[in-house]
């Protein structure tokens, strides 16, 4: 089996999602009770306001899984969602915050 | 907007005001002390009509009774704490059966939210799961623009529940209210996409063997006519879910009844056969396809649902389309070739000739199906037919001659004993020229009985049916057929007077294991308006055949025999 950098074992086994939404205290708990509620992890958590702040956006490191395009469905029904975005897991994103996770 | 003179009025009164503007006539609830100056507000309203309910979760099937037989938006009201926890179950059926509820619950007041002030919980966090959306109201002025918009919520798209809490002092609050809001309506969903139309067209002009699979969304969206109209012009045989009962006439001659763990053996085994399955706001509910990887193992799918969700979840559609279903089968029809598919219906008519459903005892009115035939005979297709649920609920699926939408009222997708005698109670008052009558069991009647109070209050026209086994049917035939014969907890050691009972809440009452002759005792209970409970006993060893084990193919049937 050849090796594989962290990156791109990240590529092939996780995603990043990112999503627009309104900035309220229970925006949060709708978002990440769809993914709980199916036994299914998240990762990582990144949510900042945008702009005047009455929009958030929320990032969302998630493992690879046949389930994913269902699970940004259901985040995309969310009244409180305007757009959701699937990107690679090499994402600045989250690389970027690897210095604030070490062990 | 509006225009209107400023006015001054508090949290509690500009709701009110905002339910009357948004057309409510009528609402059910249960006051307590955190929703008590909504409940006064209320009170001197001169439009909108309150139905005290004896539980909240009664209170919540009846605002769903409403919402069933009228399509429209209905409302109920809870305190806080059990109030709200109450009504938590009402509310997760609503959203399983995509049913338009506006629950609104009082709260705390916001500044001792979080300390368990007393009848404190958290009820947003409780109906998040549940509700198709929820709203904490954090302001008097934020009524304005919250109340509108949850009713254009349920309404709109696939409706759903719902809730709107609201703290005491967000309701007690006076503001001035300069204009008021349009009411909140249904919004319009994107027109289907006109090429995928175009292919469903050619893929049912190519099909040999089609079936059409009627779902709930066809009966929500109001688009039973069209699903019929289609079904005649390319003579496409049609199963039905148990929520899209009504949607065809029952004996229309290409109609296959319900599918699934209690479907008839002919229409699973038609499923079995076809090659092009047009699934209809239907979103292949494992009751209805058994084990999926051997659902309509042969066919292509269509599938047509205005919830982009659906597409893909259970069953990969070779053509999906997201839409009103009334509007895409409207735009469908012109493209679909008439057909008579001689060959494949009269395929259909041999598997109905070879593999009918069983109905045991049918002319017997002291049977279960004879039962059910005795009470449709009474019945015109006005008639409304609520159910609780457990062999009750199936048999009357089974047997019933359901003739039209929105005639059907059961809890599909939650399953929930109770459901039965507040949504009757409920579809009664929405409808009060109608006959309701609710099937229902000796395990179903208990877990809301106390609405036969309500019932009485209301001189609702609804006749009771207790199916009366003195077991928990449904678990009783489980534990018989693959646990052993072990019975245990399914058989009721003590077994009320549910005669004396139904008297003693304040309905008349009938048994017909009394009566000389049960049809006629029928006849004359039907024929008195207002409540009648009429008791029933039958045999605690009939099955519901034919059954697809959970988890089997749903041609593996056990009972198919007639």
């Amino acid at each position: 089996m050849n090796a594989v950098s962290r990156n791109e074992n990240q590529a092939l086994s996780r995603a990043v999602l990112e999503i627009d939404v309104a900035n309220h205290p229970g925006v949060m708990s709708h978002v990440v009770g769809l993914f709980s509620r199916r036994a299914y992890n998240v990762e990582g958590i990144l949510c900042l306001p945008v702009g005047d702040g009455r929009q958030s956006r929320i990032w969302l490191l998630v493992n690879e899984d046949q389930r994913l395009p269902q699970m940004i469905r259901q985040v995309e029904k969310l009244e409180d969602v305007s757009a959701v975005r699937r990107h690679h897991a090499d994402h600045a994103v989250f690389t970027d915050l690897e210095a604030f996770f070490q062990a | 907007m509006s225009d209107t003179p400023n006015e001054t009025l508090t949290g509690a009164q500009i709701t009110v005001r905002l339910l009357e503007r948004q057309g409510v006539r009528l609402l059910t609830g249960y006051p307590g002390g955190a929703i008590l100056p909504i409940y006064d507000a209320l009170g001197q309203s001169t439009a909108i009509r309150h139905v005290l309910a004896r539980h909240e979760q009664g209170a919540g099937f009846i605002a769903q009774g409403m919402a069933r037989v009228s399509g429209e938006v209905a409302v109920c009201m809870a305190s806080s704490g059990p109030g709200a926890t109450n009504l938590l179950t009402a509310i997760a059926d609503a959203k399983l059966d995509s049913i338009p509820l506006v629950a609104i619950t009082g709260q705390v007041p916001k500044a001792m939210i979080g300390t368990d002030a007393f009848q404190e919980v958290d009820t947003y966090g409780l109906s998040v799961p549940i509700t198709k959306h929820n709203f904490l109201v954090s302001s008097t002025e934020e009524l304005l623009d919250v109340i509108p918009r949850a009713f254009a919520i349920a309404a709109s798209g696939r409706p759903g529940p719902v809730l709107i809490d609201i703290p005491k002092d967000v309701q007690s609050r006076a503001i001035e209210v300069a204009a008021w809001p349009e009411p909140g309506r249904r919004k319009l969903p994107a027109a289907a996409d006109g090429m995928a139309l175009a292919e469903a067209a050619s893929l049912i002009a190519a099909a040999k063997r089609p079936l059409l699979y009627l779902g709930g969304g066809v009966i929500h969206a109001g688009a039973s006519e069209l699903a019929l109209e289609l079904a005649e012009k390319s003579t496409l045989p049609t199963v039905m879910t148990l929520m899209a009962l009504g949607a065809m006439p029952v004996d229309h001659p290409l109609s296959l009844g319900m599918l699934g763990m209690h479907g008839a053996p002919y229409t699973n085994l038609a499923l079995d056969e076809c090659d092009l399955l047009i699934a209809v706001g239907a979103r292949f509910d494992d009751r209805a396809t058994g084990k999926v990887a051997a659902f309509c193992p042969q066919a292509k799918i269509i599938h047509i649902d205005i919830d982009a969700a659906e597409l893909d979840k259970i069953k990969t559609a070779h053509v999906g389309i997201v839409a009103d279903v009334g509007e895409a089968l409207s735009r469908l029809l012109p493209l679909v070739p008439a057909n008579p598919r001689a060959e494949w219906n009269a395929r259909i008519d041999a598997l109905k000739a070879e593999h009918p459903q069983p109905l045991p005892g049918v002319h017997d009115p002291r049977s279960h199906f004879g039962l059910i035939q005795a009470v449709a005979a009474c019945l015109d297709d006005d008639a409304i037919v609520a159910t609780d649920v457990g062999q009750h609920q199936m048999w009357v699926a089974q047997a019933y001659p359901l003739r039209r939408p929105r005639q059907w009222l059961t809890s599909g997708g939650l399953g929930t004993m109770g459901f039965g005698v507040p949504a009757a109670i409920g579809a009664a008052l929405a409808a009060p020229e109608r006959t309701v009558v609710c099937f229902t069991g000796d395990g179903s009647i208990l877990m809301n009985i106390q609405e036969l109070v309500t019932a009485a209050e209301q001189r609702a026209n609804v006749k009771i049916v207790l199916m009366n086994n003195a077991v928990l049917g449904l678990v009783h035939q489980q534990q018989t057929l693959f646990y052993g014969q072990r019975l245990f907890a399914s058989e009721f050691q003590a077994m009320p007077d549910f005669v004396a009972a139904a008297r003693a809440l304040g309905i008349a009452a009938v048994d017909l294991d009394q009566a000389a002759n049960p049809c006629a005792a029928l006849a004359d209970a039907f024929a008195r308006p207002g409540p009648c409970l009429i008791h029933a006993g039958i045999d605690a060893e009939q099955k519901v055949y034919p059954m697809v084990p959970p988890g089997a193919a749903n041609r593996d049937m056990i009972g198919a025999q007639a």
